[in-house]
């Protein structure tokens, strides 16, 4: 057929106007960009997410105090006290697919060494701590069952704090924290960010100690529990759900006055917060290609009134109703392809840029979105295109011959 | 010699608000193929009304129209855009060339939408633009070109499809006198060829270089004539073939 003829014929026309032809397409670059960056930030917030969350560890339970029920009556903030060390005791004695369980108990001091102080997350926990968050040493160890038992005073190092209190061989020394002597016992390795602070700015004491020193409660704030294996996260929930209950002598009618955690529900509870931010980028990414389908539409019917001698020369000499509408079609298509095409390019490569270079997590621009940007792109060509390609084909040679 | 364009009782009206106007009036009229016929009439006689039938360009009201044996009175749109490809080159006062188109291009235009093959079209407009006098002219586009040689072109694009019949319509009025002669004698070579055309003009001297000569007036035939004498630019006259 003669489509090379008609291609060349489109393309001469959207060169002849390139500043025309560029600002029509802007329309549809934006939305192209937008929709790979929509894309590109759901990408990106969920393998962050995903990452942080697993650096938690993958088959680690987190209890909380209170319900997160949505149905009944709330307990209020008193229910921030119904979990106690007790409860990790009696999770590790009793449920068979539990593994470690240690009490969490956090506040924040004020940290001194020699001339240097800083304010640092002190954080109560027991000799499972590590086992659980999967800790290692980079000297010195973690505190013993009997340290924990006797509230000893004796401190962890997060990987970040010798330096920042100005200590060169930490081990041995005596830091105050809130002006009580620690003896430091242990620095541990570098652990990286998880999530909102660092486990390498802050320092590990005994629950026991943070307890007696710090909170003045025998309750805890969390309790972490590392299930045996990553599959029977389900059977050791129930299991502490169920140990959980007696201890707190809940009548059967009773709610849970405590929260489960796995990272299911961390992952999903994120998951749809990303969800949300998607989806509304793609509500403006939607309305952006609209809007510049209609753009193309506008331009073309210019076009079409332009050329409308064009048009009646080309039906004299023999064009049918077909060939004049397959031109019109295919430059408007022509159009939002080219604009689909900078903004793949412009918006593909600037997520990628930003995705590996800048945040480092990896390629975040997904086929889908290419290929959805693109599909969406030939829809608003053809869609947009289709009208002033009718009335170019429905005009009359003689009218179209007589047109000044 | 067989009728080519058969005209029977045709009429064209047009409704312009309350007011019909009756373009074309009940006109009947046969050219035979290998005719150089000249439709001379003043604006408003209904010349380019005919022409515009002749061509087909548009349909008659009324009345049958015979096109080398097909009734053109019935034809879609798109049938009407074939018959025109394949049957008529038209010729238009104002050369109606694409712009920003090669002169190459534009002769090879109408064997694009006939479906001629890429080698093909480009040997066959080189050959029309050679016979035209314009093989040194194939790159020019039409602002690159004179009102002459624009001609020319657009007699080329005419000519390539091989119609049984050529069509034009003023095809000097936009050129000055000197070039006037060229084109006209252009036509007479084409004519001598076997070409059959039909030329609508208001001007005498142009229709002067025409064998038969018919006249318009409020949408009919006035008169129908046989030119004896063919009057040549360079004052040669010549016996007419059909006589008078």
């Amino acid at each position: 057929m003669i489509w090379t003829e008609t291609l060349r014929v489109a393309w001469r026309s959207i060169r002849a106007n390139k500043m025309r032809s560029f600002l029509t397409m802007l329309g549809i670059i934006i939305g192209v960009m937008a929709v790979i960056g929509s894309s590109a930030v759901g990408t990106g917030a969920k393998l962050e997410i995903t990452k942080q969350v697993e650096s938690l560890g993958s088959n680690v339970l987190t209890v909380m105090p209170g319900s997160t029920s949505f149905g009944g009556i709330g307990r209020g903030v008193g229910s921030a006290t119904t979990l106690t060390a007790t409860d990790a005791k009696l999770i590790v004695q009793n449920d068979p697919e539990v593994a470690y369980a240690s009490p969490v108990v956090s506040s924040n001091q004020q940290v001194v060494y020699g001339s240097n102080n800083t304010s640092a997350a002190i954080e109560g926990t027991n000799e499972q701590y590590p086992a659980i968050r999967d800790i290692q040493m980079a000297e010195g160890q973690y505190f013993t069952a009997t340290e924990v038992k006797d509230a000893m005073h004796v401190a962890v190092l997060g990987a970040n704090v010798p330096n920042t209190l100005g200590m060169n061989a930490p081990l041995g020394q005596t830091i105050y924290i809130n002006a009580v002597p620690f003896t430091v016992i242990g620095v541990a390795q570098t652990q990286g960010s998880q999530g909102f602070q660092s486990p390498d700015d802050a320092i590990a004491i005994p629950y026991t100690t943070e307890q007696d020193l710090f909170t003045g409660s025998t309750s805890v704030q969390q309790i972490v529990v590392s299930a045996k294996s990553a599959n029977e996260m389900n059977e050791a929930q129930r299991e502490m759900e169920d140990t959980l209950r007696v201890a707190h002598q809940l009548h059967p009618s009773d709610s849970d006055d405590f929260s489960i955690m796995n990272q299911a529900t961390i992952l999903s509870a994120l998951g749809n917060i990303t969800a949300i931010l998607t989806a509304l980028l793609d509500g403006i990414s939607g309305i952006s290609l609209l809007v510049g389908g209609i753009g193309i539409m506008n331009i073309m019917l210019v076009s079409v009134t332009e050329r409308t001698r064009e048009i009646g020369i080309r039906k004299a000499i023999g064009a049918k109703r077909g060939s004049i509408s397959t031109q019109f079609l295919l430059e408007s298509l022509m159009l939002s392809l080219s604009g689909a095409f900078l903004g793949l390019v412009i918006g593909g490569g600037g997520a990628e840029v930003i995705g590996q270079l800048v945040l480092k997590i990896g390629n975040v621009v997904s086929v889908s979105a290419v290929v959805l940007a693109v599909v969406f792109s030939i829809l608003v060509g053809i869609v947009f295109g289709v009208y002033p390609a009718r009335k170019a084909a429905n005009l009359k040679p003689i009218d179209a011959l007589r047109f000044e | 010699m067989r009728a080519l364009i058969e005209m029977r009782n045709l009429a064209r009206t047009y409704v312009l608000g309350d007011e019909v106007i009756r373009a074309l009036d009940g006109v009947s009229l046969t050219i035979q193929q290998g005719e150089f016929v000249a439709i001379m009439g003043p604006s408003g006689s209904g010349k380019s009304t005919a022409m515009n039938m002749i061509g087909c360009l548009d349909l008659p009201t009324s009345g049958q129209y015979i096109l080398d044996g097909y009734d053109v009175s019935g034809l879609s749109e798109d049938q009407l855009a074939e018959l025109r490809n394949q049957k008529i080159g038209f010729v238009f006062q104002n050369f109606n060339l694409l712009p920003k188109t090669t002169a190459l291009e534009n002769v090879e235009l109408p064997m694009l939408y006939a479906g001629v093959p890429a080698r093909e079209r480009r040997r066959r407009a080189m050959e029309a633009l050679e016979r035209v006098g314009l093989g040194n002219r194939l790159g020019n586009r039409p602002n690159e070109l004179s009102g002459g040689q624009q001609q020319r072109v657009s007699i080329a694009r005419a000519l390539v499809n091989n119609p049984v019949l050529i069509l034009a319509d003023e095809p000097t009025g936009a050129l000055d006198s000197h070039t006037t002669e060229d084109i006209l004698r252009l036509f007479e070579e084409l004519h001598a060829q076997g070409n059959t055309i039909v030329l609508v003009t208001h001007e005498d001297e142009v229709g002067r270089h025409a064998k038969r000569i018919v006249r318009f007036r409020d949408g009919r035939v006035e008169s129908d004539t046989a030119v004896g004498v063919d009057h040549r630019a360079d004052g040669e006259a010549l016996t007419g073939g059909d006589g008078a």
